[in-house]
């Protein structure tokens, strides 16, 4: 294919690939509050758009109830009065939820969600992604998140409030913190399979037992833990904490612009847990997908919904980190085991290049490989 | 290597930005201005086939550095000062005279090296994997060297900010 050929299929691809994620997105808001609500014992929304099945003599069943819940928050958000602070900076103030959504989407370049596959007769290969073959997949998803923090010190500068301003600030100190650990955590995967390559991290885990997370048990957790970290949400949610912040970054925001704030977080949960899945739980492998790749779709989108799952399970269990305790977990837990992590790695693959190993060590790595 | 045009656009915004960071006021739009330069410089780095150190620049340059300088100009108030730059004109005529000079000096290279041929940079691997050969077989002293020296800060920063004993702040 001509390099025109190629922009134009990631074009197309990136464009769909865009707006199903911005429908899972408006269904992960619904997720979060039905499961939460069932983990509390409520029952969620369950009034916009449900199906009714008349039963003989009893009032009617409601089926799939607040299946359109997302459309309507979308027509309250679209309609309501969004007014600007007096003080504000305004150009900043506005072009803070921009700043907020495009990291979010941005990361889903890298993602690969099938193996080699045929659609429409466009052949896919090596695997389907909006922009595949990209050798520096995983800094790619650093440098993405990195920027993240942006739209939310900014939202909170420009709004001219204090607890804007303290939630900002709140947030470039613990993105910082946390980036370090979920940097060297991605590090890992790269460093067993030797490529930055989405596509080629994932073609090293076909089988379950292959799952980086049975490999390396203590990555996988620490990226788990600093990934909720880098979005915000509980137990570290400080920026927004309530009690103190009344909202935190987001305080002065209304209608639509703080519905992109709010956007921003839920896809940046999508994408995110699609990396984790991709990273450490084999990515779109699961049972015949060799014979059908398209499964490669059900199966990444499956592991997606699994992790948000976990986040939200996560969020109605736990309380709120206090702040010395976030910064004390990061630097002085989080980024040490990660560190001893990486040197274990690496001298457990110089001794076994060098032949070094016990036998049952290289019979557990052929294991693990095979 | 790299269309002109594209080269041409990403060389006016990035000089526009780095205008912009210079003449803002506020201190916090002069530090968004510098990300924008730096957003820029990093697709400048994509375009001549070398996207790790594009990634890089923006991870560390955008992603920490400026994330670091917002938290303080925030933590301060600094972009409410306002009005100290600028107060001595002295220093603005110096400013200007070694821009001038600066240009003048590069047109003098430029007219007498002929031009720079671009044509003969050959196109190497520029994979992560062949970076990390070439900079861990080939410079691996000058890397220790930076090393050491960022290490000597870290250890000099963690002794000055840390709390004597005894006293409280």
């Amino acid at each position: 294919m001509t390099p025109g050929q190629i922009a134009l299929r990631a074009v197309i691809v990136g464009f769909i690939m865009s707006l199903v994620v911005v429908t899972g997105f408006a269904y992960t808001t619904l997720l979060e509050r039905k499961l939460l609500a069932r983990l509390q014992g409520r029952v969620g929304p369950n009034r916009a758009g449900y199906i009714p099945i008349p039963q003989r003599g009893k009032k009617e069943r409601k089926l799939l109830g607040g299946i359109l819940q997302p459309a309507a928050d979308a027509v309250k958000l679209f309609f309501k009065e969004d007014p600007t602070p007096a003080k504000a900076d305004r150009v900043v103030y506005n072009l803070a939820p921009m700043l907020a959504v495009i990291p979010a989407i941005l990361i889903l370049a890298v993602i690969p969600w099938a193996g080699e596959i045929n659609i429409f007769g466009a052949k896919f290969s090596p695997y389907f992604a909006i922009a595949p073959g990209i050798n520096v997949g995983a800094i790619f998803i650093l440098a993405v998140t990195s920027i993240g923090v942006y739209g939310i010190v900014l939202g909170g500068w420009s709004s001219n409030s204090k607890y804007a301003v303290l939630g900002g600030v709140r947030a470039s100190a613990q993105m910082i913190s946390y980036e370090l650990a979920m940097g060297m955590a991605i590090l890992i995967p790269v460093m067993m399979t030797g490529s930055m390559d989405m596509g080629v991290i994932t073609a090293a885990q076909p089988h379950v037992w292959n799952w980086f997370v049975f490999r390396q048990p203590v990555a996988a957790l620490i990226f788990w833990i600093a990934v909720m970290a880098e979005l915000q949400r509980h137990p570290f949610d400080l920026l927004e904490a309530e009690q103190e912040l009344s909202a935190g970054f987001n305080v002065e925001y209304a209608g639509m612009r703080f519905g992109m704030f709010f956007m921003a977080e839920y896809m940046k949960m999508v994408s995110l847990s699609a990396i984790a899945a991709i990273l450490f739980f084999g990515g779109y492998h699961g049972p015949f997908v060799d014979q059908i790749p398209a499964l490669g779709f059900l199966y990444l989108a499956l592991k997606i919904i699994i992790g948000l799952a976990i986040m939200i399970w996560i969020r109605a269990s736990w309380p709120r980190f206090r702040y010395d305790q976030l910064m004390q977990f990061g630097w002085k837990r989080l980024l040490p085991i990660i560190v001893l992590n990486f040197i274990i790695t690496g001298v457990y693959f110089v001794l076994l290049d060098a032949g070094v190993m016990p036998p049952f060590i290289e019979t557990l790595h052929r294991f693990f490989t095979g | 290597m790299g269309n002109p045009i594209v080269f041409f656009i990403l060389a006016a915004i990035a000089i526009a930005a780095a205008m912009g960071m210079l003449t803002s006021r506020n201190a916090v739009h002069s530090a968004l201005f510098l990300v924008l330069n730096f957003a820029t410089i990093a697709v400048l780095y994509i375009v001549l086939n070398a996207p790790f150190i594009g990634m890089v620049q923006i991870t560390v340059y955008a992603g920490a550095i400026m994330v670091l300088f917002l938290f303080v100009i925030m933590l301060l108030g600094a972009d409410k000062l306002g009005g100290v730059v600028g107060e001595d004109k002295w220093q603005r005529y110096l400013a200007g005279f070694l821009a001038v000079a600066l240009v003048v000096v590069f047109g003098i290279v430029l007219a007498q090296g002929g031009g720079v041929d671009t044509g003969t940079a050959t196109a190497i691997d520029s994979s992560p994997a062949a970076l990390g050969m070439r900079l861990f077989e080939g410079y691996v002293f000058p890397f220790e060297v930076t090393g050491v020296l960022l290490l000597t800060s870290m250890i000099g920063v963690v002794v000055l900010g840390r709390k004597k004993r005894g006293k409280d702040a």
